[in-house]
Formats: structure tokens, C-alpha cells, sequence
């Protein structure tokens, strides 16, 4: 059985340059805060980031921001981090802003197979621009594609050594929708149990879809 | 017209939350839709849901008592009530476009005659991202607009049609402001009441739409 628990850095040594990633999370909470770290650390560049939003210029992926590690951002909200608005204005940082329900469904069919999902929601709005429109029973739905990723970086609660995941409280929104969407997904837990120290019923996301384990903490 | 801002505000939020249904779901915006939970009827028990993942949000914790993986949707610390359900956000906006959020609570920057609103963007000025308002004025049964009645600086936000990009091509349903009560109806927007110590003309001339204006027009069942 392949050990899958591994360091904070050669978690990041893995992520190249202009690597696309998705990364869990909302206003931070449920972001892997150490593995964004180490990449701040790394000095990265170039990088594509899928996630609900830039949080805040110290927490989570506003760091990405702030160090300008970031050349596309495809997100639901930047309210909350005036230097992605900054860098958006200025021209060096290129948003997609997605209607969050959107950004979610979009995660999710490309990581369950599908090739996008048909949504009212942006009809009639400027989210419609450059889609495509098709009419199912008399009503407009656009066209919104599937999303995947070159590396997912999550954050869990509990994690037992196989992979199985179980998150909690509001730190799960994006992170089991984007397990499935990375084609590597590193997962920062705060806590490691033995296999069997999970019930089948405590498992939100099984192990199938987890490639690497970081031991974290709760921040 | 009620001068202080603060009582403004408290008129709002009295009377949207009189729109409340025992049983109902519930999600409110940030700022002055928040406050709306603060001024329920008695025996009216509502569950809020929180676009980031809950059902059941219950009210802030003490200061000390904040967990970092319980927040609402605009980041800030809750609690949550007993039977609350948490959830990813497939299944959050699965709730909320779906059509099972029985009412959502926004803020707007404008709203037209016909019923249309915006208050995602400002071009040029204010890029925030619509974030989940999209979803929950598309999804959810009824949409109710909770503002301030004009612009502080005086500029009316409800216009014969909005000139900043759409939230979505539904309409809401009623707008609730420090002035009045307007019903979006067919033929175009209702005046249903006036706010306290407010006369039709004074809505009539905050507003850049036209409005019905019905022979009688009562005043808000509440009191300040």
C-alpha cells in the first residue's frame, strides 16, 4: 500500500510553475493554510487558482495574491481582497468571477465525468457573455463547461491513512467538489486516525480520490 | 420621513421580517438584511442557510467562543442552532437554486420599474463578484430587497431601469425600504405602505420610477 502521508514541502515541490489549482476553501475557512504557506515559501509562479474566492491579503489565498504568484484567478467573489482588485485593474492578474452555485457545479461535473451543467443562473446578466444558450422545455439555461485541475490542495478534519475524509462545519463548501476534480489532490488534515478510526458513514469523501495526506493543524 | 439612520435601518429590517413565515427557510445578505432576524414576530421560527455550507445559523458567539470552521457567508463567526445540517457547497446552491430557500434577503444598488435589480458591480469603480446573489434572486421562492430608500447622496435607487449590470433576469418580488413597501406586480410597482411619519408624495419624490399608488395607502404595521 502506498504510504500517502507526506511533507509540507514535497507536496509543493511536486506543483510546477503555471500549474493550474484548485483550492478549498471560503473566506479561508477551509483553506490548507500550511500547504499555501509552503508555496508562498516556494515562490511559485505563473499559477492559475479555482476557487471560491481570494480571501483576505493575509489569510489563505490572498497570500497567493499579495506575493503575485497568481496570473488567472477563476472565482465567485474578490470583496474581500483589495489587491486582486488592485491587480485585476492594473492588468497582471486576469479574474473569471463565476456565479458561485456556477463555480461549484463547474467543479463538480468536471471532477464526477460530465462536460458542464446547464444553469439559469446568469441569463439575461453579463455572466451569459461568450456562452452558449441552449432552451429545454421553453427555458434559456447557459452552457457552463466542466472544471479540472492540475493539482487540488484541500483542507480536512480527519483523515485516516488510506485517505478517507471527513470534514467539518462550514470548512467543507468546496473541498469535496474539488477532491475529485484534481488529477493530484493533496489534502492538509488536522488530524490523522487509523484506518478503521473512521465509520463508513464518517467518510464525506472516500479515498479513491486522495493522492497525498499533509499533516496540518486548525487554523 | 425618518431622519436618523439608525432608525432607518430598524424600519427596514421590523418590517421585512414581518414578511417571515413560521417554518420558513431563510437566507439573508450582508448588512442590513442581517439585521432582519433580530426582529421575528414571537412564534415565528425560521432557519437560516448560509450559502458557505449551513442550515440552522444561529446567532454570533462571544467574543471568545469563535471557531475558526463556523462562519457565515460574509466571514464572520456563528453558532449554530440545534438540528442545524452542514454541508458542501454543491449542496448548499443545490438549496438555493433548486427553489427549497423559501425567501431571500439582499441589498440592492438599484432597482427598476419592471422589477429588475443590481447590486453585484459598479463598472469601473466596484468589482466585488456577484459571489452567490445570482443563484439565490434566480432560486429562491420569493426575493425581498431590503435598503435604504436613496443613495446617500440623495440619488434615487429605484429607477425606471437600471443602468448597472443585472443580478438576473428574474424579478423580485417586493422591496422594503425606510420609506415604503413596494410590491412588484404585473403591471409594475405597487406602493403597499409607507414607512412611520411618511407621506406618499415624500416616496413619490425619492423615487425615480413610477409607482401604483393605490386611493389608500397604509402605514407600516410597526412600531419605532
Amino acid at each position: 500500500m502506498k504510504d500517502k502521508v507526506i511533507a509540507v514541502e514535497r507536496a509543493v515541490e511536486m506543483i510546477p510553475d503555471g500549474a493550474v489549482l484548485m483550492i478549498g476553501g471560503f473566506l479561508g475557512d477551509g483553506t490548507p493554510e500550511n500547504i499555501v504557506d509552503a508555496l508562498v515559501k516556494s515562490g511559485k509562479k505563473d499559477l492559475t487558482i479555482i476557487a471560491n474566492d481570494t480571501a483576505t491579503p493575509e489569510r489563505g489565498i490572498g497570500k497567493l495574491i499579495v506575493n503575485k504568484m497568481v496570473k488567472k484567478a477563476i472565482v465567485s467573489h474578490i470583496g474581500t481582497n483589495p489587491e486582486t482588485q488592485k491587480q485585476m485593474i492594473e492588468g497582471t492578474l486576469d479574474v473569471e468571477l463565476v456565479p458561485q452555485g456556477t463555480l461549484a457545479e463547474r467543479v463538480r461535473a468536471g471532477g464526477y465525468g460530465l462536460g458542464g451543467v446547464l444553469t439559469p443562473v446568469g441569463i439575461g446578466t453579463l455572466a451569459e457573455n461568450n456562452k452558449q444558450k441552449v432552451k429545454i422545455n421553453g427555458e434559456d439555461y447557459l452552457v457552463e463547461t466542466a472544471l479540472r485541475a492540475d493539482f487540488a490542495l484541500l483542507k480536512a478534519k480527519k483523515a485516516d491513512f488510506y485517505g478517507n475524509l471527513t470534514f467539518t462545519l462550514t470548512s467543507r463548501n468546496f473541498n469535496p467538489l474539488m477532491a475529485f476534480a484534481g488529477k493530484v489532490t493533496i489534502v492538509e488534515v488536522q488530524e490523522l486516525v487509523p484506518v478503521g478510526g473512521l465509520t463508513p458513514d464518517e467518510v464525506h469523501v472516500p479515498h479513491a480520490v486522495v493522492d497525498y495526506i499533509v499533516r496540518g493543524s486548525n487554523r | 420621513m425618518i431622519k436618523d439612520p439608525k432608525i432607518a435601518r430598524e424600519v427596514i429590517a421590523k418590517r421585512t421580517a414581518l414578511e417571515l413565515k413560521d417554518g420558513d427557510i431563510v437566507n439573508l445578505g450582508i448588512g442590513i438584511p442581517t439585521l432582519v432576524a433580530n426582529y421575528l414576530p414571537p412564534k415565528v421560527e425560521i432557519f437560516l442557510q448560509s450559502e458557505n455550507g449551513l442550515l440552522g445559523v444561529g446567532p454570533a458567539p462571544a467574543e471568545n467562543m469563535a471557531h475558526p470552521n463556523l462562519t457565515n457567508a460574509g466571514g464572520f463567526p456563528i453558532t449554530f442552532l440545534p438540528g442545524a445540517a452542514a454541508f458542501d457547497s454543491a449542496m448548499s446552491f443545490g438549496l438555493i437554486r433548486g427553489g427549497h430557500v423559501d425567501a431571500t434577503v439582499l441589498g440592492a444598488l438599484q432597482v427598476d420599474e419592471e422589477g429588475f435589480l443590481a447590486n453585484w458591480m459598479i463598472p469601473g469603480k466596484l468589482i466585488p463578484g456577484m459571489g452567490g446573489a445570482m443563484d439565490l434572486v434566480t432560486g429562491a421562492k420569493k426575493v425581498i430587497v431590503a435598503m435604504q430608500h436613496v443613495e446617500k447622496s440623495g440619488a434615487a435607487k429605484i429607477v425606471k431601469k437600471c443602468n448597472l449590470p443585472l443580478t438576473s433576469s428574474r424579478r423580485v418580488n417586493l422591496i422594503v425600504t425606510d420609506m415604503a413597501v413596494i410590491e412588484v406586480v404585473e403591471k409594475g410597482l405597487l406602493l403597499k405602505e409607507v414607512a412611520p411619519q411618511t407621506t406618499v408624495e415624500e416616496v413619490l419624490g425619492a423615487t425615480q420610477a413610477s409607482l401604483i399608488v393605490p386611493e389608500h395607502v397604509p402605514t407600516m404595521p410597526i412600531t419605532i
